[in-house]
């Protein structure tokens, strides 16, 4: 499997045959500690964690340069002066780190790998050194006393090493003192990488096929609408209710927009079952786009502004064709942040606008509803208002728990109040199934750790640092396997769900034991046909 | 030596306030053009500015992370904060009500400030991971802040300096007249290494000062659904539409 986002097979082997056996074979999940403890420095342990560069076909298709460029070393510096002055984030972050050493352990993939350079600061420093020594006075005069260095073929190797061993997760961000968030400088890294024609491929191919055909996934109109026929059929078949999967329905009141992921791989597909059973249960008109049959927006991911704004525009048109009233958003987490967070901005879905061009969408949309709205929004205010009823006892098989995925947790919010994003999902689980427990405090909430796979990272060739980068997660959740029988881990993010039945198993659980929240949901809602 | 520290205190006030001036300038023309509040964050204009309040006052965020690296810095810090208020009577004529009732606490808390710093620079050698992250400059920085402290104490504690014409000296400055300063060792320690430190402060990392306030995972308030936010260069796009 070259690519991720293809359906997981749901079978019990714990791992798919190794396409290239010496490489496979080195990936052994790291010990759990006995307590959180802060592993010892291991210098370069992860030096040969290399992503496949992007083909220059890849990198065309999206606008950048096929290969490195002539003159790559200016061009990156000129770039990252083009960045200080458009970002106010990296213009700040750049100069204000102090070095204190506040988030040196606050990053999974340094407790996974104990590789100093995933210490979020030296991530950091990678292109903090280059900022001082072309932007700042000390740094041209006295490049040694202040750590700044030349931009040369070895830092960039290390760029394209580093930022592509951090998921973008934010968790740094929170201990911060000044709130230094290295996804900033990741992506400002990724942008001027992409810039200068050094792309990771698994990023860009996907980019591509969203262009192309409307999804990460590369499914064409023909084969979803196949795919949610079948789904019809299957839930007829399951609760006897007649449950629509519609595509591309004008008129519906609700567009929802979701990873391709729930169109085909699993878990994920039950989530989008589960849609489908609120929205026939609370009577609700909705329909799924061919044009926008993807959430996810991996433009975020490389930071680059247009990629990220082209894609969210499918969104907008999509609504603005179907003349939809609602926009709601399916279980995926950077997806989330994009709607929530970026799509006002990018493409005027939202409110309060006093421009022609967002007016003109605000004015079709629904101004009683949150615009976007997560699913999960959509999901808990029907059932406060008494239109959903749940069969609680079906979901008694499972003890569970929630995964905070690290995009919702830390750069969005759902409800009315700071916080919303850790109690929604919450408070449905418990509307559906009688045993939850969380895990440790110091995991969930805010303090989430990534599942390992966020970012752009879900790739195989990229397999060692996700396990490894799974692995205070995998400990939080072995706690409560070990004391409560916990053998469910819920989520509302469709990177989480990959990248879990990926790695789970080299932990000694399940692929299984990972689903949606809405695929709890489905288990426990009640149907009118049923009974 | 008069004339020197005269003309030294002149131009490093001016490289001090302009070079933060102008970082500051800097700063407020970056556009932000994304909502990038580290969430949970507050939803109103009053939140942010509380949230700002303890991040600035308590190091909340810190508190959070690493209780070592908290208590040292604040230490250090609050102690920093005391001394500099306590030194506004060398400034000042008459000395405020404020400033002479601190004036206790402010002897007392260069000894916070020392420890802190001494603090904070064994983490560098003794802690591995902050061993790794250290350069030259971020030693040389705890080094020079410890030298004022230390020389600070020493005329205050050990071998006094001549404090009252200390003050006709900075009065002096104030208007433009040079009046002579002790001949003491350790006062010109003292003074040159404080316009050492003003001098670097525009270009160094204590630009984290002005910075907190700027750093958009803390100052934006969390409301991206409510209303549109629009950096003027992304506002160009727009216009292809």
């Amino acid at each position: 499997m070259a690519d991720e986002t293809t359906p997981v097979a749901v079978a019990p082997a714990p791992t798919p045959a190794p396409a290239k056996p010496a490489e496979k074979a080195k990936v052994v999940a790291p010990a759990y500690r006995d307590y959180p403890n802060i592993p010892a420095l291991k210098i370069d342990s992860m030096a040969d964690s290399n992503p496949y560069v992007a083909a220059a076909v890849h990198n065309e298709s999206v606008g950048f340069p096929g290969t490195l460029v002539e003159g790559w070393e200016q061009k990156a510096v000129a770039k990252m002066g083009e960045l200080l002055g458009k970002y106010r984030s990296l213009r700040v972050y750049m100069d204000a780190c102090v070095h204190c050493g506040a988030c040196t352990d606050k990053c999974h993939y340094f407790i996974g790998t104990g590789d100093p350079k995933n210490m979020p600061v030296a991530r950091q420093d990678l292109m903090r050194s280059v900022y001082r020594r072309y932007y700042t006075l000390p740094g041209k005069l006295f490049p040694k006393l202040v750590g700044a260095r030349d931009m040369t073929k070895d830092v960039l190797d290390d760029w394209f090493r580093y930022y592509n061993q951090c998921s973008e997760c934010r968790r740094c961000s929170v201990f911060c003192p000044y709130g230094i968030d290295t996804a900033e400088v990741t992506m400002a890294a990724k942008e001027i990488m992409h810039s200068v024609g050094l792309g990771h491929k698994y990023v860009n191919e996907i980019i591509g096929k969203v262009h192309k055909i409307g999804n990460n996934l590369g499914l064409p109109g023909p084969a979803l609408e196949n795919t949610l026929e079948g789904l019809e059929e299957d839930v007829l078949e399951d609760t006897g209710a007649a449950v629509k999967y519609p595509l591309d329905q004008k008129g519906a009141e609700v567009l929802l927009v979701t990873p391709s992921a729930d169109f085909f791989a699993e878990p994920h597909v039950d989530s989008l079952i589960g849609y489908g059973k609120v929205f026939h249960a609370a009577g609700i008109s909705w329909t799924l786009s061919s044009k926008a049959s993807e959430a996810g927006n991996f433009g975020m991911f490389i930071g680059n502004y247009e990629q990220m704004k082209k894609i969210a525009m499918r969104v907008r048109e999509a609504a603005l064709e179907l003349g939809v009233k609602r926009i709601v958003v399916g279980e995926c987490g950077h997806a989330w942040r994009v709607a929530y967070a970026f799509w006002n901005t990018l493409t005027g879905i939202g409110a309060g606008a006093d421009d022609p061009f967002a007016i003109q969408l605000q004015k079709q949309l629904d101004p009683n509803y949150k615009q976007p709205s997560h699913i999960c929004e959509v999901t808990w205010d029907l059932i406060q208002a008494g239109r959903l009823k749940f069969n609680k006892e079906a979901n008694d098989h499972r003890i569970i728990t929630f995964h905070d995925s690290c995009n919702v947790a830390r750069g969005s919010r759902m409800g009315d109040y700071a916080g919303g994003q850790f109690d929604i999902p919450r408070n449905i689980i418990r509307a559906v199934a009688n045993h939850y427990v969380d895990m440790s405090e110091a995991t969930t909430r805010e303090k989430t750790f990534c599942c390992g796979g966020g970012g752009g990272l879900l790739t195989d060739e990229l397999l060692d640092l996700r396990v490894k980068g799974a692995l205070p997660r995998m400990e939080a959740l072995n706690r409560i396997v070990q004391d409560n029988g916990v053998n469910f881990m819920a989520t509302i993010c469709a990177i989480c769900k990959a990248q879990f039945t990926k790695v789970l198993p080299y932990y000694g659980f399940k692929m299984s034991m990972v689903g949606g929240v809405h695929q709890l949901v489905s288990t426990a809602i009640v149907l009118d046909n049923e009974q | 030596m008069n004339l020197l520290f005269a003309i030294l205190f002149y131009a490093a006030t001016v490289i001090l306030v302009g070079g933060i001036a102008y970082r500051i300038y800097e700063y407020l023309g970056t556009p932000a053009p994304l909502k990038i509040p580290t969430t949970p964050a507050p939803t109103t204009t009053g939140g942010v500015a509380f949230r700002m309040f303890r991040e600035v006052v308590f190091f909340e965020s810190l508190f959070k992370s690493n209780l070592w690296i908290w208590a040292l810095g604040w230490l250090f810090h609050v102690g920093l904060a005391l001394v500099l208020l306590r030194h506004l009577r060398y400034f000042t004529e008459p000395v405020n009500f404020i400033i002479a009732f601190i004036q206790p606490f402010g002897m007392y808390a260069g000894f916070a400030m020392a420890a802190g710093l001494a603090g904070l620079w064994a983490r560098r050698f003794l802690v591995e991971r902050i061993r790794y992250i250290s350069t030259p400059s971020d030693h040389l920085m705890l080094a020079l802040l410890l030298g004022i402290a230390v020389t600070g104490l020493l005329m205050k504690f050990v071998m006094h300096t001549d404090i009252v014409a200390v003050k006709a000296f900075f009065l002096g400055l104030m208007v433009f007249e040079i009046n002579p300063l002790p001949a003491h060792p350790g006062l010109y320690l003292h003074l040159g290494m404080v316009v050492l430190l003003m001098i670097v402060f525009p270009v160094s990392k204590l630009l984290h000062a002005p910075g907190v306030f700027f750093s958009p995972t803390r100052n934006q308030v969390d409301n991206p659904r409510e209303t549109r936010h629009l950096a003027p260069w992304a506002a160009k796009f727009e216009a292809k539409n």
